[in-house]
């Protein structure tokens, strides 16, 4: 009895059963399985079927590799572990024996058989289901080449935070064209805006504000600030991305950064950005003295020439006549290979957590806030003073843990809050000699160097306390409280409800992903978390990039980090994309959707459903076109397609109706005889 | 060939509502061609004609057989075989015959529901009565046709030449089959390999609507008569009537969307799609424009019978078939009977 096997119904099948040591081994019946496989599967044209050891080792390989040489195998199903792991491995190994990998199927014995069942039978039978899905689909695999697209050698670095910074020298040293936009007058990122960086104390200016200048004096570096991305076309190698390049109503090329302007403006404006509330800049203004580029903008909403129409004082006291208030926003179209997101993070908004009284009582501050109040250049010139600006506070409590590890906020861990609270209280001891009372949850202080910190914090006398603050209070009520802010904390150590009388509160509050990073991600087409952060490509091994070839992801965009991590990985997504422009082209997965057209009736319910923007609509012709380079194979389209003229590469419905029989084959056995399938 | 020369032609009228039958004789004086070239052997809503006539001609006599309706009952088996052994050319003639068409929606039901629906409703007095396949009287034994659990397509009973679509199949696209047929028989023209759709399109109804389409945003579905006001323009489904034009085979000139009606699928599913009332639900879903799990259900319960929109004519044919009933293998084991058919 010969059963149908794929296009031809002659395909040579070699099937290989890893024991993977005793993960797959210690539950189901290897040698069994590839017995049966051997003589059960014949039918179904598997030719041989072996189990061995370890099959993704090299003699594993090499046993796959002489049966396609010596038996004329045409395919090959290895049951193993996942097809993430491995199935790289072994469509190699089919390459080196002569064979188009994609003639290899990789079934998941381990993940989705030994790995979740206790039941040896139960699971050795799983795995015969699951094998001879694999057999049944692999025969009608097609060869399939990989597509080559040549890369660009420019790159889009977006955010000019610190991760977005050493991403940009990086690949500019290399000697490779970027353009690095941020949306802010200047770049610098949070990082600009701290005192001290944990766990060294180093002054974070100092440390940044040289590579700051290196970013905007580099022959390689076109530096766009005061700019958004607005639109992203294309496909890894060869996006064509258009910015925004927002009216600053200065001539650049006639601005030297003297500050007159600054200096003679009449209009106030509070700081929000900046100096997180606590200061003032002008309507025209630079965010900070050491800002690159050195150029202000005139900010619209503020300006009394925009607002009034009168006014001009900016005008007539440049000495450049670099003012320009016809100036309008730009559209710049650049072309670039690769795309690295540093959009960096937000921090929570405070008010959120209501029994900590922040925006309520005068006194709690964010950790924003004590930044800038820290920083020698902030509104204070780094005294640590209350919300009066002069009275030192005697007592500090600085909270950590504030929306993070909180159901009712944040869930995760915002990972720099422990080291940033701690540094808090080094400088306030260092500065105030005040009593610091530190409240944790854990103390995470993991990093090299972190704990050492620590415990230098501790010896500075700082006092912490175990506990979640349940409220900050200014409602006394014992002896000494009256006019203090009072926390009421658990002492989960010394096992009692304490009330903790202080003059000033900081908040070590959570981070959050930036408030538009949906929008941005769908802007490159990849996809946040539920939580919002950027998803990578892989937790682990893949860190930096992400599931659309050619955009990378660094710093806080991917998740809460500190300084040091976000530095390394942004040199890792230079490395990347490096890597990427070096080789000059690339080749794609062919793992793709395409469009019959002859069966597209142009109805465009597929058109607005790609999440890598890959279809096209021809209006002229009424159907509807997926770009392959683009495309990312993820099948939304091909199950959309109501007219089935959509069919995806290696998910053909041949190939899924085939691995659902063969799944079911046992059933099908073991059912009484039915009706005659239709014709 | 019969005596006097004319290939011979049969039509039969299964489970169905004999739109089909009527249809033929709507192709108005292309009907004179049909009787010109063909001889009419069996065609019981045209003719006076018994089944031992029909059994009696030789196998593979008659040249092409038209075979309307669904398989509801042993009699339509019973002359779905037969005519199958005496037909050179059968075709699956109308939805019914080719995806179950509205009969096939009772596969929704159990046969005892359906009963119950017929017998104990208020239309009749005879509560609690069951057709009996065969019924003990004092002259003897009565058979009447058994009634099958589920609906079948003629395709799930016996081999079919040719699936020509349609609720019922429009009188241009039977003229141009029947001119096609009278053409091959002279040896002018190829008849297209066995198993081909015919008199219908290759595409979707979408390609012969004229409404203008966009990217498509669905925040609600309603039914026609709650609309106000209908873009005579604008595609229908973009207006939020549920339209099954997107999966269901041209050929019919989108004459319901066209006319201001949303297409209600009767020319099944396109070529090579295998169950078009999955597509058209997946298509649907695809397009629901809700940012909420409660946005998206309450935009989806603006169709109040999914089963019953993206399946209205393909159920009987659809990939997990529909049956409810459960006695698929007992109906294996029964021996189809001829005889009772034939008495009856």
């Amino acid at each position: 009895m010969t059963q149908h096997n794929g296009h031809t119904g002659q395909e040579r099948i070699g099937v290989y059963v890893c024991h993977c040591g005793s993960n797959i081994a210690g539950t189901i019946d290897v040698e069994a399985v590839a017995l049966w496989a051997a003589e059960h599967l014949n039918h179904h044209g598997v030719v041989v079927a072996r189990d061995y050891k370890f099959m993704c080792s090299s003699l594993g390989q090499e046993l796959i590799e002489k049966d396609i040489k010596e038996l004329g195998l045409t395919r090959v199903v290895v049951a193993a572990c996942s097809p993430h792991l491995h199935e790289q491995t072994f469509r190699i190994a089919c390459q080196r024996a002569g064979l188009n990998p994609y003639l290899c199927e990789l079934v998941s014995i381990r993940e989705q058989a030994s790995w979740v069942h206790t039941d040896k039978k139960a699971a050795t039978e799983k795995a015969k289901a699951l094998i001879t899905g694999g057999v049944e689909r692999v025969a009608w695999h097609e060869p399939l080449e990989p597509l080559r697209v040549p890369i660009h050698p420019a790159t889009l670095v977006v955010g000019g935070g610190i991760a977005g910074i050493q991403a940009a020298l990086e690949i500019a040293d290399a000697g490779f064209p970027v353009y690095l936009v941020e949306r802010e007058p200047s770049i610098g990122g949070h990082m600009a805006q701290f005192d001290k960086t944990f766990p060294t104390m180093d002054c974070a200016a100092c440390i940044l504000t040289p590579r700051m200048v290196s970013v905007g004096t580099h022959p390689n570096i076109t530096l766009l600030t005061w700019s958004e991305v607005t639109d992203v076309q294309g496909y890894v190698g060869n996006f064509t991305v258009t910015i925004r390049k927002k009216a600053r109503y200065i001539k650049e090329d006639l601005c030297t950064g003297c500050g007159i302007c600054q200096e003679k403006c009449p209009k106030k404006v509070i700081d929000e950005v900046f100096e997180a509330g606590l200061g003032y800049r002008k309507a025209v203004y630079t965010p900070f003295p050491q800002a690159v580029p050195k150029y202000p903008v005139i900010d619209r909403e503020n300006c009394t020439y925009f607002q009034k129409g009168t006014c001009r004082a900016c005008e007539k006291l440049c000495p450049t006549e670099a003012i320009d208030f016809e100036q309008t926003d730009e559209l710049l179209t650049v072309e670039v290979g690769n795309i690295i997101l540093a959009t960096g993070f937000d921090i929570l908004d405070a008010r959120r957590i209501g029994q900590y009284g922040y925006g309520r009582l005068a006194n709690v501050f964010t950790s924003l806030e004590f930044e800038r109040l820290s920083n020698a250049a902030g509104p204070t010139n780094g005294q640590i003073v209350l919300r009066d600006g002069v009275t030192q506070p005697q007592t500090v409590g600085i909270i950590h843990c504030a929306g993070s590890r909180d159901r009712n906020f944040n869930n995760y861990c915002s990972a720099i809050c422990c080291m940033q609270s701690l540094k808090f209280a080094h400088l306030v001891r260092e500065r105030t000699g005040a009593t610091v009372y530190n409240f944790y949850i854990d103390i995470r202080t993991t990093a090299k160097a972190y704990d050492e910190f620590y415990q230098r914090v501790l010896e500075d006398g700082a006092i912490l306390i175990r506990g979640r603050v349940a409220e900050v209070t200014d409602a006394a009520r014992l002896p000494g409280e009256e006019g203090k802010l009072i926390i009421q904390v658990e002492d989960t150590l010394a096992g009692k409800q304490r009330r903790i009388p202080v003059d000033m509160v900081v908040l070590s509050v959570g981070l959050e992903p930036r408030h538009d990073a949906k929008e941005v991600a769908h802007r490159f087409g990849i996809s946040c978390s539920a939580d919002g952060w950027i998803i990578e490509k892989h937790p682990k091994l893949d860190p930096v990039a992400t599931m659309t070839e050619g955009v990378f992801v660094a710093g806080c965009a991917q998740g809460p980090k500190d300084i040091p991590s976000t530095v390394a990985q942004g040199a890792a997504a230079a490395a990347r994309v490096l890597a990427r422009i070096q080789q000059k082209e690339i080749a794609l997965e062919p793992v793709r959707a395409s469009v019959d057209e002859s069966r597209c009736s142009g109805c465009r319910i597929c058109n607005g459903l790609c999440p890598f923007n890959a279809i096209i609509f021809h209006e002229d012709r009424m159907v509807t076109e997926i770009n392959p380079a683009l495309c990312q194979g993820c099948g939304t389209c091909v199950a959309a397609c109501p007219a089935g003229a959509i069919s995806g590469t290696v998910f053909s419905n041949e190939q899924v109706l085939a691995q659902i029989e063969g799944l079911l084959l046992d059933v099908a056995r073991r059912a009484p005889a039915t009706e005659p399938v239709p014709v | 060939m019969s005596a006097n020369g004319k290939p011979k032609f049969a039509m039969y009228w299964a489970a169905g509502c004999g739109g089909c039958e009527i249809a033929v004789l709507n192709i108005h004086e292309k009907i004179l061609d049909v009787d010109a070239n063909f001889e009419v052997v069996f065609w019981p809503v045209a003719m006076d004609a018994k089944y031992q006539d029909v059994e009696a001609m030789p196998d593979g006599s008659i040249t092409l057989t038209l075979f309307d309706g669904g398989i509801r009952n042993s009699e339509n088996e019973m002359i779905a075989r037969l005519l199958r052994r005496k037909s050179q050319i059968l075709v699956a003639f109308g939805a019914c015959a080719c995806q179950g068409g509205i009969p096939g929606l009772a596969n929704l039901s159990t046969p005892e529901s359906l009963f119950a629906a017929v017998y104990d409703g208020i239309s009749t007095d005879s509560q609690g009565v069951r057709p009996q396949a065969v019924w003990q009287v004092p002259e003897g034994e009565l058979h009447i046709p058994e009634f099958y659990p589920t609906l079948k397509t003629l395709a799930q009973v016996v081999p079919v030449d040719y699936f020509m679509p349609g609720c019922p199949p429009e009188p241009h696209q039977i003229a141009a089959v029947v001119d096609l047929v009278i053409q091959a028989l002279h040896g002018q023209a190829e008849l297209p390999p066995p198993g081909s759709t015919i008199g219908a399109g290759y595409s979707t109804v979408c390609d012969e609507c004229q409404r203008a389409r966009s990217v498509k945003h669905i925040r609600a579905f309603e039914r026609i008569q709650h609309l106000n006001h209908i873009d005579p323009a604008l595609c229908l489904l973009e207006q939020g009537l549920p339209c099954n034009g997107p999966a269901t085979r041209s050929g019919c000139g989108a004459l319901c969307p066209l006319a201001g009606a949303p297409c209600i699928g009767c020319y099944g599913p396109a070529e090579g799609v295998l169950d078009c009332g999955a597509r058209l639900l997946s298509a649907f879903a695809s397009v629901v424009d809700g940012s909420t799990p409660e946005e998206i259900e309450r935009c989806l319960d603006g169709i109040p019978d999914p089963a019953g929109q993206v399946y209205r004519f393909s159920l009987a044919n659809s990939l997990l078939g529909g049956g409810k009933a459960a006695g698929d293998d007992e109906e294996a084991e029964q021996e189809l009977s001829y005889e009772a058919a034939y008495h009856d």
